[in-house]
């Protein structure tokens, strides 16, 4: 097992020796995330996702750049999708984070989807704990927008940020892509090329449209454990600046992330939801929705491998016997088991 | 089943200076192809980034591309990186335009194998696979 204090020291080898123990699912990495947890819930978790080709990682390669000149030490995880067919993955976000080499307040971590989308929300959460515990005051998570991962994003991040570049669609297609309720700040990237000020006004317009709601998670509503946060009243949109207020309402911001122009405002922005979470009592909030969601996963996985080891393949073969031989509907079958195991 | 569970990781570096990544990206595809995690660079890697990448991801392979004839000072300074890291395991690969004569000094050195020109991307994907498999 890899000794947590020499995580807590800031051991670059023992961290990265870890992520890779908790990407592989090894035992060991378990039993160390458990000695660092209570180290964790320090760092502020900065997700970003957004369509392939509009920045992502050239934006946080400057965003990075300006964290790192306030000071703030910068973990990275980059996760790319790895192939469907043979499972293997090119990482190529680094190409872009050429500038960031060398610099010890620096860590950036690739990560390769490895398929099953609840397989990745596992090793990524994991991975932030680790990333917290080692000290990163800003850990920034970048994924592709597409599919189960940025939802993932949204839960493990305190503050999301969702790219555009211009020309990708009309405003439907950002409506269509549900990244609109994730964000907690938009950044039109390429803003130099003609359509930039189209789209963050298609964003902005989107935005108008849709009312304004508290974020809950449409399956814990559903499964009634959660109190909903739902305001019902919708408020008038207060200006930006306004961090008291109980909404907030996510800035459109535009950027060239080749040329720097935009960061500033961006880290700027981000800064604020940091604020407002801590005002408006958020942050605890996401946190507390954060882990209960985790946890009953876990249970989940947890109760269901100590229920196969209970029935043992015997017992569970035999009702698959039964099922095959339409004696039994699966679904009846599986709550049967589920009633005396 | 260890294979679907450990994926391989591969850092594919171009260090020094010639600009022509071709042979990289070939090498870095066919790896995918064969179910590797291959983390890619891009040009220009001095070898101090070569080894920081290979730390920070913590690779069982580094793939160098090398066209411009500085293998001989460049490869044996990622070694050393690599050894003061902490992964002396680490298998590294030579791809590019390597003289016959100098095949022998970078094993020599450490170097778990040499690939010109005209090797065949089944021929690298198979010495990639026996290294990390004698090392385990």
């Amino acid at each position: 097992m890899i000794n947590p204090s020499s995580i807590l020291s800031g051991d670059r080898r023992a961290l990265a020796r870890l992520l890779t123990q908790i990407e592989n699912g090894a035992p060991e990495a378990e039993s160390a995330l458990a000695a660092l947890f209570p180290h964790t819930g320090r760092a502020h978790l900065i997700g970003l996702t957004g369509a392939p080709g509009t920045g992502k990682s050239s934006l946080v390669n400057e965003l990075t750049k300006t964290l790192r000149s306030q000071n703030h030490t910068v973990a990275i995880l980059a996760i790319d999708p790895s192939s469907p067919f043979t499972g293997g993955a090119i990482l190529g976000d680094r190409i872009r984070m050429r500038d960031l080499a060398g610099d010890p307040g620096v860590f950036i971590r690739s990560m390769a989807s490895r398929g099953s989308s609840g397989g990745l929300a596992r090793a990524t959460a994991d991975a932030i704990k680790a990333l917290d515990a080692a000290g990163f005051e800003k850990i920034l998570i970048e994924t592709v927008g597409a599919g189960q991962a940025e939802v993932d994003i949204a839960r493990a991040a305190h503050t999301v940020l969702v790219i555009e570049a211009p020309g990708l669609g009309d405003d439907v297609q950002a409506i269509k892509a549900g990244l609109l309720e994730i964000a907690d700040v938009f950044v039109v990237n390429k803003a130099d090329l003609p359509g930039a000020e189209n789209a963050a006004r298609a964003l902005r317009a989107s935005l108008d449209l849709a009312h304004p709601v508290a974020r809950t998670w449409a399956d814990d509503k559903m499964r009634g454990h959660h109190q909903p946060t739902f305001n019902s009243t919708p408020e008038p949109v207060k200006s930006e600046k306004d961090l008291t207020g109980l909404r907030w309402n996510p800035p459109i911001l535009q950027t060239v992330a080749l040329e720097g122009q935009g960061i500033t405002e961006v880290v700027e922005a981000l800064e604020q939801h940091r604020h407002h979470l801590h005002a408006s009592g958020e942050l605890k909030q996401r946190e507390r929705e954060g882990l209960a969601y985790e946890l009953k996963t876990r249970l989940r996985e947890a109760l269901f491998a100590e229920m196969l080891t209970r029935l043992g393949n015997g017992k569970l073969n035999a009702v698959v016997e039964r099922v095959l031989a339409r004696e039994v509907d699966p679904a009846s079958a599986a709550r049967q088991l589920a009633k005396d195991w | 089943m260890s294979d679907a569970q450990r994926n391989l990781r591969v850092l594919v570096a171009k260090p020094g200076l010639d600009g022509h990544d071709r042979g990289a990206k070939v090498i870095a595809r066919a790896l995918r192809d064969a179910g590797m995690e291959v983390i890619y660079t891009g040009l220009r890697q001095t070898p101090e980034m070569v080894a920081e990448a290979a730390l920070q991801e913590d690779v069982d392979v580094v793939g160098l591309s090398i066209l411009s004839g500085a293998h001989m000072s460049l490869v044996p300074r990622i070694l050393e990186l690599l050894r003061a890291n902490g992964q002396p395991e680490v298998k590294v690969f030579v791809g590019g335009i390597i003289p016959e004569d100098d095949i022998p000094l970078l094993k020599e050195m450490g170097v778990a194998g040499v690939f010109g020109p005209g090797a065949s991307t089944e021929t690298v994907i198979a010495a990639v696979r026996e290294a990390v498999k004698r090392e385990s």
